[in-house]
């Protein structure tokens, strides 16, 4: 760790790991409820559970990505934070608010929530994923703007990087997209326009470009090559992304009201959106072949490959599999999209955040070198288990897709099954996947033990070819 | 016996990519992208060929042409300006200036093109004929745009004396870029105006 500030980076890194086993907790509930379907009722209903899973989601990547920022902005930029101060103030606040939207979901019916934060004043809940109370909206607007702020000013004092700049660029982006969370028309085709701005410009646009830039980051540090050649893949990388994905949104606009020609554009261009993962296979595995120096914490590196594979086969690979308008047309809103939605958050979002948490938190706990080999060795088991358990977890709910698609969706005559009934043949998928959920489970906590062994990597087999001034 | 096999001449100049890998990477996710839209066109048409006949018939072939002759006659210009670079001749800059010229006779072309069919009530909902003709062409034309601004980045660099012939990776890069873009319009004009 070159700069003291970037220490703050800590809590909101452990935060996060906290809100994931949350997270995790509640994906256990709900594959539970999907085969026992009065499990914890009323307590915690299924939709409660569902919230509670995807916002936990939602907001500890948040907390991920703020910390990779507060980590990686002033090293970069080769200059203190701004505001070490804010940065903290910004964690509670975050920390606190989200705590409490959690807990109102919890312990507080839905419309009482809605009615005791005032969202009649102006209305903004009740959208899937967006469910937060208003205040809350505007709480994460508040802690955001704050923390670009803050980010911002450090990097304009100091140097300017590629990967700095495209990571503000995408966290820039995705305050602004924030806002469209605020806009509620009541025409349900706006609605769904608007809401799509936030959540699919967000997952599928500039997300992209704060996992490109961490990707970036790790890589360069773990490999040691060249700065110019890492820059030159992300700036291809992102373009692509940005290419393919804006247009792309109009996969989501098949059945929502909108002219008939995004069934075409829809198609075509999110049917590239694999593309940019795929780069960033090529990229991560290029630049680990081609790497200077052997890094000492190679759970880091096993993250970085990890993340690049994974989000090809999560976004990308099963993206593409019902992203054709003909194809979504008897797959839409299927367990399909479930499986989909599950690898490509596993493997683009969670593993990129704990891949800068795999390299960073050892360097900030004064292990410059990584962790002892024991600790290493202890992580890569959580990484295997956690994502063997969600390739399972995936290919558990596309075949439970694929059954549901021909049971309930593909008979044109009266021979079709309904919902209910198809869900009941499909169940055994559901035990299946909330076995391999338990495994999830299981490597979360082989994860978590790792960082409490002792002791640190040696330096030793540091150096592989001519150090560069970036290693 | 063995055979004695000769070895084979070696070639006089050697293998090499004329600008950046990475900019080769975005040209092929580039010609990807077309390529899928013109699959998609062709299947439409083959759907509904009346309609793809009908939309053709309103198009102005001849301003598809110029547009045409502008864009190779701007290809034409930067690739002179390659060659004289690389030989460190004069005029390089002035040569990249024509291509920027030459291919605003598309630009303006095109967006004329637009404005007349947009009067007379044609637009990207139409039919799927003029849903493919907008998008395909629009798509295109910020294309054009782009390599133009590339193509003026060149010439004020070249001016400037940044680039003198020694490293020609950032000139044949924008170049290929250009061709490319240029390619794209040579598949898309007898598709659109002549074929459909």
């Amino acid at each position: 760790m070159k700069y003291e500030s970037q220490r703050v980076a800590m809590p909101y890194f452990i935060f996060a790991l906290v809100l994931f086993a949350g997270q995790i907790l509640f994906g256990l509930i709900l594959g539970l409820q999907y085969v026992v379907g009065d499990f914890l009722f009323p307590e915690i209903p299924f939709n409660v559970a569902r919230m509670v899973h995807t916002n936990l989601l939602i907001v500890w990547l948040l907390f991920g990505f703020m910390g990779a920022t507060y980590y990686m902005v002033p090293e970069e930029a080769q200059t203190e934070l701004h505001s070490p101060l804010l940065a903290w103030i910004l964690f509670w606040v975050f920390a606190v608010a989200g705590t409490l939207t959690i807990l109102g979901y919890l312990f507080v019916d839905y419309a009482t929530l809605a009615d005791v934060t005032m969202n009649k004043l102006l209305p903004t809940m009740g959208r899937e994923f967006l469910e937060q109370p208003t205040i809350t909206k505007i709480g994460i607007a508040l802690v955001v703007v704050g923390f670009l702020y803050n980010i911002m000013m450090t990097a304009l004092k100091g140097r300017k990087t590629v990967v700095n700049i495209v990571l503000i660029t995408g966290l820039i982006g995705l305050a602004v997209l924030w806002m469209f969370s605020f806009y509620n028309p009541g025409n349900l085709t706006l609605d769904k326009y608007f809401w799509w701005f936030v959540v699919h410009l967000w997952v599928e646009g500039v997300w992209e470009l704060i996992m490109g830039a961490i990707l970036a980051y790790v890589l360069i540090k773990v490999t040691g090559v060249d700065r110019e050649v890492i820059e030159k893949w992300l700036y291809v990388i992102i373009a692509m992304a940005l290419i393919t994905g804006i247009i792309g949104t109009g996969h989501h606009f098949f059945w929502i009201g909108p002219p008939e020609y995004w069934l075409w554009l829809g198609s075509v261009f999110s049917a590239l959106e694999p593309l940019p993962f795929f780069m960033m296979v090529l990229f991560a595995f290029n630049m680990i072949n081609r790497r200077r120096r052997n890094h000492p914490n190679k759970a880091a590196m096993l993250w970085a490959m990890g993340t690049a594979v994974m989000a090809f086969l999560g976004a990308g690979v099963w993206g593409f599999l019902h992203t054709l308008a003909p194809v979504n047309y008897y797959t839409h809103g299927s367990q399909i999209t479930a499986a989909h939605g599950h690898m490509a958050f596993y493997g683009a979002y969670v593993m990129i955040v704990l891949t800068i948490i795999s390299y960073a938190m050892p360097i900030m706990r004064g292990r410059p070198y990584g962790n002892s080999n024991t600790a290493q060795v202890v992580e890569m088991w959580g990484f295997w288990l956690m994502t063997i358990s969600m390739v399972f977890i995936t290919l558990f709910l596309t075949g439970a897709g694929i059954l549901q698609i021909w049971l309930q969706r593909i008979p044109e005559s009266g021979d079709a099954l309904s919902f209910m009934a198809t869900q009941d043949n499909i169940a055994l998928f559901y035990w299946m996947r909330l076995i391999a959920g338990c495994f999830f489970m299981a490597g979360l906590v082989v994860y978590f033990g790792s960082f409490f062994i002792k002791g640190q990597a040696s330096p030793a087999e540091e150096v592989r070819g001519p150090a560069t001034q970036e290693a | 016996m063995p055979m004695q096999v000769s070895a084979p001449t070696p070639s006089i100049t050697p293998r090499h990519l004329p600008g950046d890998l990475a900019v080769w990477f975005f040209i092929f996710a580039e010609l990807a992208v077309f390529g899928i839209l013109f699959i998609g066109f062709g299947v439409a048409r083959s759907l509904d060929p009346d309609t793809f006949a009908a939309g053709r018939q309103v198009l102005h072939p001849w301003t598809g042409l110029i547009n045409t002759i502008g864009l190779i006659t701007a290809s034409y210009l930067v690739a002179t300006a390659v060659q004289r670079l690389r030989h460190r001749q004069p005029g390089v800059a002035l040569l990249l200036w024509g291509a920027i010229g030459a291919s605003s006779a598309y630009t303006f072309g095109k967006l004329w093109e637009y404005a007349d069919l947009y009067g007379n009530g044609y637009n990207l909902g139409t039919d799927t004929f003029f849903m493919f003709y907008f998008f395909l062409t629009f798509f295109h034309f910020m294309h054009v745009v782009l390599g133009q601004i590339i193509l003026v980045v060149l010439a004020v660099k070249v001016k400037r004396g940044d680039y003198n012939g020694d490293d020609m990776n950032g000139m044949e890069s924008g170049a290929s870029y250009w061709h490319m873009v240029d390619l794209v319009w040579l598949v898309m004009f007898p598709m659109l105006y002549v074929l459909a």
